[in-house]
């Protein structure tokens, strides 16, 4: 992985610990775990959704505003990579 | 939905004394066969609620504002939302004011907020009324309120089911998970079953809240692929696009966290609600059974209670 790459994911990480409002530390979280197991609410995947726009200055389309998107780091993450290129 | 089809049924009810126009959409009196027939309608639902027990209470069709403001609901859905506005200025600022409105100019900005907002939604005075009681733990079992609500939503429309003041018999339960989500699956059999006794065509379907904006985008696909909220629709002024007439409605934690109310043994409570729709109950009936409430059938004049 190169730093670009571990640059995207702590942001993530950083992001989720700021919004998520997740019932334990974000660092317990692996990338393919369920975040709304962990305690992600529809309100906190919201702000979730708005702070990583503002973080890497993209906007989900319509068809990305949904449930899947924001399921997991590594889905979120695959989700920015898509609207970064 | 064809407005031909919203007009013909709105012009029926006007003539036949049903809805009485007021010069706002949305915004009508009510004739006495119509109130009767939503009072039957409700004696209908007081009986199971009666049997499960359900604490009967009341509220008005106001609600404090600093509590709406603490629902959340002007992040969801600020643009059905309604907050009373009053004067309190000087003579000086009066006499302003009655030169704007002999104008006919907009006077709104003379107008300071108040402690109260028009009611969106009837289960919300309800949290706050649980979170005070017994520091905000439920007794083992949880809670079953039962109230009767006016219910304030800004949409004037043409579609005579669209009301911007309307009622809704609405219960709210107060629980654990299991709890809650097994008391709306007991309601939502009920609702149908009653509503079929009435003999409209229904069915229950997956649905979403008006959510506002984007982020309502967001929302709205979240709640309907967790499947929190249920409607029985009906036809009324379109078979294609039935309306919703009865909703069930699953919270998760949101208000227990929100107001600190916790389970008897001591976890945050979940909580949901159910709400039918008094008028477009009553909107259905006589869409189905006709204008003339004497002339519906036996069967569903006896189910109403009209020959006791």
């Amino acid at each position: 992985m190169s730093t670009m790459d571990l640059d995207t994911d702590s942001r993530i990480r950083r992001i989720l610990e700021e919004h998520a409002r997740l019932g334990r530390d974000v660092n317990t979280i692996a990338d393919g775990d369920s975040l709304y197991d962990s305690g992600l609410s529809s309100h906190a995947s919201v702000s979730v959704m708005l702070a990583i726009e503002d973080t890497f200055d993209i906007e989900f389309p319509d068809n990305m505003l949904n449930r899947r998107v924001f399921e997991s780091i590594a889905s979120i993450r695959e989700a920015v990579d898509e609207l970064l290129t | 939905m064809s407005s031909r089809s919203r007009r013909q049924l709105f012009d029926q009810l006007v003539e036949h004394g049903h809805f009485i126009p007021t010069g706002v959409a949305g915004l009508y009196g009510r004739g006495a066969d119509f109130e009767d027939g939503v009072e039957r309608v409700g004696q209908m639902i007081d009986r199971p609620s009666d049997r499960d027990g359900a604490e009967r209470v009341h509220f008005p069709p106001i609600m404090s504002r600093p509590v709406l403001e603490q629902t959340g609901y002007m992040g969801n859905m600020p643009h059905l939302g309604g907050c009373v506005h009053s004067f309190a200025g000087d003579e000086a600022r009066h006499r302003e004011l009655l030169a704007r409105i002999e104008r006919g100019e907009d006077w709104s900005n003379f107008l300071e907020k108040t402690d109260v907002a028009l009611t969106p939604a009837a289960c919300y005075p309800i949290y706050p009324m649980c979170a005070a009681d017994n520091d905000g733990r439920l007794h083992l079992g949880g809670r079953t309120i039962d109230l009767l609500a006016w219910i304030f939503r800004n949409e004037p429309s043409d579609d005579p089911a669209r009301l911007q003041a309307f009622r809704q018999r609405e219960m709210v339960r107060l629980g654990t998970p299991d709890e809650v989500l097994s008391w709306r699956a007991t309601w939502m059999e009920r609702g149908l079953a009653l509503l079929t006794e009435l003999g409209l065509e229904v069915e229950a379907r997956v649905a979403n809240d008006p959510f506002f904006g984007r982020t309502g985008r967001m929302l709205k696909a979240n709640q309907r692929d967790q499947e929190l909220k249920f409607e029985i629709q009906t036809p009324i002024c379109s078979e294609t696009e039935p309306t919703a007439i009865t909703s069930f409605n699953y919270h998760e934690s949101h208000f227990g966290e929100t107001f600190g109310i916790r389970t008897s043994n001591g976890e945050v409570a979940h909580t949901a609600c159910l709400g039918f729709g008094m008028e477009r109950i009553m909107l259905a009936l006589l869409r189905k059974h006709g204008m003339h409430v004497h002339n519906w059938p036996d069967d569903i004049r006896h189910a109403l209670g009209y020959d006791r």
